[in-house]
């Protein structure tokens, strides 16, 4: 074969050297991607693989609805709570169950420090090493990475020249012991590495300040969710009751003196994003500018189920204040609604998936879902099913589903979402969007690429962190109008609930749009699905030879090494990939197991 | 391996004062009192940096991500001046064959020296292909590692008993790393159970074992005592209000206001050993019953099947014959339970009895 032009229009050309990455790392779960190079070194053809997966939605079946969430939310632990928060409101959806408005105060609050901790460890830990070369960093005169810390970002504290001698000292003492750790068989010296010494002393200095500044963020969960990672959610509302100055307030959740610890932590989350965060993704992305690859699917189809309500209930798109719409085609200006309940717009396809469909030229909605493993490999299979060599994407070859939103492969994530706000007018997004390419001097067709994916991610923290604010700022204005209610306890019985009920939760996860289809029979779960971000981003091809985001990316890149794959990463990991998540979905095909009964 | 702890951190630009300070608050941290500092000072000046290698199964990374929340020591300290971290799939640099080249060299360098870290579990469903390392099956990355490692620490629920992904009916077939073929008998393994474990534990765990080079002390089930041995019911702070027969009836009401005992929403803290309600979490800052919600028993064995979170303890009853872990958990939780319930109805009695002579 060789040039094949897919129908969402991209040139694969398979004849090149098939280049391997297995394990992707810095990413959460497992992944592998292989890709054919020209002669020149140009990306032709790219194939993602997700190489894990759970089963969670089979476990779910025949539990109580009210633990769905602790279940989901082990879907992943980076990302951890979204699940969770999705899971409380499809059985709220299901049941008909309204939550206080200081419930929905706080949920908020949650939601939206994770957003903020979710991009700055991805931004410091997982991405900044494509980016930032820390063996570079022992030569930077510390004088000057002084004075550029002081130019970028003036208001930040730590900034002398000692404070950086003192950083740069234990970074060569540590290079010199010979003992890497982390850093060990790195590209670093790979061209494609382009900042100036100084430059990546001030980033590897920030990698380690924002490695001791996250735990920070996540403390506001701990509060309302008694620890985190993996806090306590509770359908109906939150569990931390509210009890300001009445009789043992003290040993309550929520009192005067942890209303006081989130607000503090919510001021240093903001100061901390917009002193080192956001002006160091300036300080880098500015001598990176030239590097506009990676756009893929960015600038055609994109999708966002919107998250954050406003008030308590409405999950309507006016009362999100993430957005929601879908863009497809290319057609940026003509925002589509989203209906999750429409059996014609989200559905699953599995022809190039590890599952099995009676009929699999057919997607299903995920109320309908059905799930059935299937692991074959297809006949051009270089290797053999337990030492894979080089994969056959013209069959099965991943663990993760294909979805379309109306037959086209989607984006999802920060940048999906700040291209559809920007599009629908959303005014902060605007301003952030408008002053950040005026920062840097570049066109709006600049943010379809890597880089805007980065760039849209480091601005939506910021943006979240100070949302924080606003939903602290509300919760205490509603207790100071006397109400303190937290959770709504009327339908918690499930002695209340119909025979035969279905909903649908949705958030706005970190990497993208998120949603859980509940069916409920006998106050049992009946049949529980998720389609969530990586599902999208990572999907493998469908039947008309679709491609998907993660794929769509990578086409075209030139890498300055075939055998360094930093190019490669560093698109990769601008959608920063969840594989535990996306890969949960799993059918009953395992060995028949004693059953254990509990009743 | 010549170098010393101290040495390093020395050489990283930490002074003798800042270093004392950490081996003040490691001490403490373990709960050694001051006494034990100029002790572990003293074998940090001594010992040398242990390799580690930190394997990924089947997870979610919950315990990689409370492992960076430690607010003591620093996750940076752990990772640049304590351990050498030398594989760890979710933050190393390196990517595809030149991680995979890591862990051959580790084997080679440091044959049967370095501690194998593991998150999440190996399936063996699927001809192990339900996590795929390297074209290969998990399972053999894992076994490969673990043949010449000198010990294995079994972070959280998933590496210690199979958690959430081996709940019924566990379709992947996913085992916890004691139960894994192919892994040596006369490795050491310490579990270190939680979804995820508290950070502090972790970094406690390690630095126990850098510290006095050898595991600290294990019960029967491999845990660590100094963490594991206690229910989180015997030191919760609620446990007045249980004893009084003080309780939340439900969420939210005058008894949640007033952090009254959460048993009869179903409280798993009688049966749970863990170090929640003592070590706390996130810096001491706080833990579920202090924020209102039930223990859900997340490091316990099959805690997942053993009813709803939000039944009372009495109710999780008739475990079936079949699985013999199962049993003896449910037995036991059913035992505990029964007298707690007993318990809490003669606290109720007794109450209801004050409340009436009061009248």
């Amino acid at each position: 074969m060789a040039t094949l032009r897919t129908p969402n229009g991209f040139d694969l050309d398979t004849t090149g050297k098939r280049v391997v990455v297995d394990p992707v790392t810095r990413i959460e779960g497992h992944m592998r991607c292989e890709v054919n190079v020209d002669e020149d070194n140009v990306i032709r053809n790219a194939v993602s693989t997700g190489t894990m997966w759970r089963g969670l939605e089979v476990i779910l079946k025949g539990r109580d609805p009210r633990d769905a969430w602790a279940f989901t939310q082990r879907i992943c632990g980076v990302c951890t709570g979204t699940h969770a928060l999705t899971s409380v409101r499809a059985v709220e959806d299901a049941l008909g169950i309204d939550i206080p408005e200081n419930a929905n105060s706080i949920r908020n609050i949650m939601q939206l420090s994770l957003q903020v901790h979710d991009h700055l460890v991805h931004f410091y830990h997982l991405h900044a090493l494509d980016w930032v070369n820390p063996v570079n960093a022992l030569k930077a005169d510390p004088k000057a990475t002084s004075a550029l810390q002081q130019q970028v970002a003036p208001r930040h504290a730590k900034s002398s020249p000692g404070y950086f001698r003192d950083i740069q000292n234990r970074l060569k003492k540590f290079v010199e012991s010979g003992q890497l750790g982390p850093f060990k068989n790195g590209y670093w010296t790979n061209p494609a590495y382009l900042l100036p010494p100084e430059a990546d002393l001030m980033a590897v200095t920030h990698y380690l300040e924002a490695l001791d500044f996250q735990k920070e963020i996540m403390t506001t969960r701990t509060v309302f969710g008694g620890k985190d990672t993996h806090p306590n959610w509770l359908v109906g509302g939150v569990p931390c009751a509210i009890n300001i100055d009445g009789a043992q307030a003290a040993g309550a959740p929520i009192n005067m003196d942890r209303l006081n610890y989130v607000s503090s932590v919510i001021d240093r989350t903001i100061e901390f994003i917009e002193n080192v965060y956001i002006p160091d993704l300036i300080a880098i992305a500015g001598f990176y500018k030239g590097w506009l690859y990676g756009g893929g699917l960015s600038s055609q189809s994109l999708l966002s189920y919107g998250d954050i309500p406003d008030r308590a209930n409405d999950y309507s798109a006016e009362n999100l204040l993430m957005p929601r719409g879908a863009i497809v085609d290319g057609k940026l200006t003509d925002v589509h609604e989203v209906d999750l309940r429409d059996p014609e717009q989200v559905q699953e396809f599995v022809p190039h998936s590890w599952y099995k469909y009676a009929d699999e030229a057919k997607g299903l909605h995920p109320w309908d879902g059905v799930t059935e493993p299937n692991y074959e490999l297809g006949p051009n299979l270089i290797g053999t099913s337990t030492n894979i060599v080089n994969i056959d994407e013209n069959a099965k070859y991943s663990w993760i589903k294909a979805p379309r939103w109306r037959g086209h492969a989607m984006e999802v994530g920060p940048l999906a979402r700040y291209v559809i706000g920007y599009m629908q007018g959303h005014e902060e997004i605007k301003d952030q969007v408008d002053s950040t390419l005026s920062a840097l001097d570049v066109p709006i067709d600049a943010l379809f690429s890597t880089l805007g994916r980065t760039a849209a991610r480091g601005l939506e923290a910021q943006w979240a962190a100070r949302k924080q604010r606003y939903f602290m700022d509300k919760m205490i204005a509603n207790i100071k109008a006397g109400d303190t209610s937290t959770a709504n306890p009327e339908k918690f019985d499930p002695s209340t609930w119909p025979t035969e009920v279905k909903g649908v939760g949705f958030t706005e996860a970190p990497r993208g749009a998120l949603a859980h289809w509940i069916k409920i029979k006998d106050t049992k779960i009946d049949n529980y699905q998720c389609v969530v971000p990586t599902t999208w981003n990572g999907s493998p091809r469908d039947n008309d030879g679709n491609i998907g985001a993660f794929e769509a990316s990578l086409l075209n890149t030139k890498v300055e090494r075939a055998e360094e794959p930093v190019e490669i990463l560093r698109t990769l990991h601008s959608f920063d990939p969840c594989l535990a998540c996306s890969t949960h979905v799993m059918g009953p095909g395992g060995e028949e197991l004693a059953e254990i009964k509990v009743r | 391996m010549t170098e010393t702890f101290y040495d390093v951190m020395r050489r990283q630009g930490i002074t003798r004062r800042s270093f004392l300070k950490f081996c003040s608050l490691t001490a403490a941290a373990l709960g050694l009192g001051p006494s034990f500092a100029p002790r572990i000072a003293e074998a940090m000046e001594t010992k040398p940096r242990i390799p580690v290698l930190w394997l990924h199964g089947l997870e979610c990374t919950c315990c990689s991500e409370s492992f960076i929340r430690s607010a003591h020591p620093l996750a940076k300290d752990v990772i640049l001046s304590m351990i050498s971290l030398d594989y760890d799939d979710t933050i190393m640099a390196a990517a595809g064959h030149q991680a995979e080249a890591i862990i051959e060299e580790t084997i080679e360098k440091y044959d049967g020296q370095y501690i194998l870290a593991c998150e999440g579990n190996p399936p063996l469903n699927q001809e192990g292909m339900s996590c795929i390392i390297a074209g290969r099956p998990y399972l053999e990355q894992l076994q490969h590692a673990a043949n010449h490692c000198k010990a294995i620490i079994s972070w959280g629920s998933c590496a210690s008993w199979g958690c959430v992904q081996a709940a019924r009916p566990n379709p992947t077939q996913a085992v916890p790393i004691h139960k894994a073929p192919g892994i040596p008998g006369d490795k050491p393994i310490i579990k270190v159970p939680g979804c995820p474990p508290i950070a502090e534990v972790m970094t406690a765990v390690i630095t126990y074992l850098v510290t006095f080079e050898r595991f600290p002390e294990l019960d029967r089930q491999g845990r660590p005592k100094m963490f594991y041995s206690q229910r989180i019911h015997d030191k919760c702070y609620r446990r007045p209000h249980f004893d009084a027969g003080q309780f939340v009836e439900q969420f939210d009401d005058e008894g949640a206001k007033k952090g009254y005992c959460l048993y009869k929403v179903g409280c798993k803290g009688p049966t749970t050993y863990n170090a929640c309600s003592t070590v706390r979490w996130n810096g001491g800052l706080s833990f579920p019953i202090q924020a209102g919600h039930p223990c859900i028993g997340c490091s316990e064995d099959g805690f997942w099947d053993k009813g709803s979170f939000y039944d009372r303890l009495t109710n999780v009853n008739g475990f079936g014959v079949e699985a013999d872990a199962d049993k003896i958990g449910g037995t036991a939780a059913l035992v505990v339970g029964a007298a707690a319930a007993a318990h809490a109805a003669a606290s109720a009695v007794k109450r209801a009895r004050q409340k009436g002579g009061d009248e």
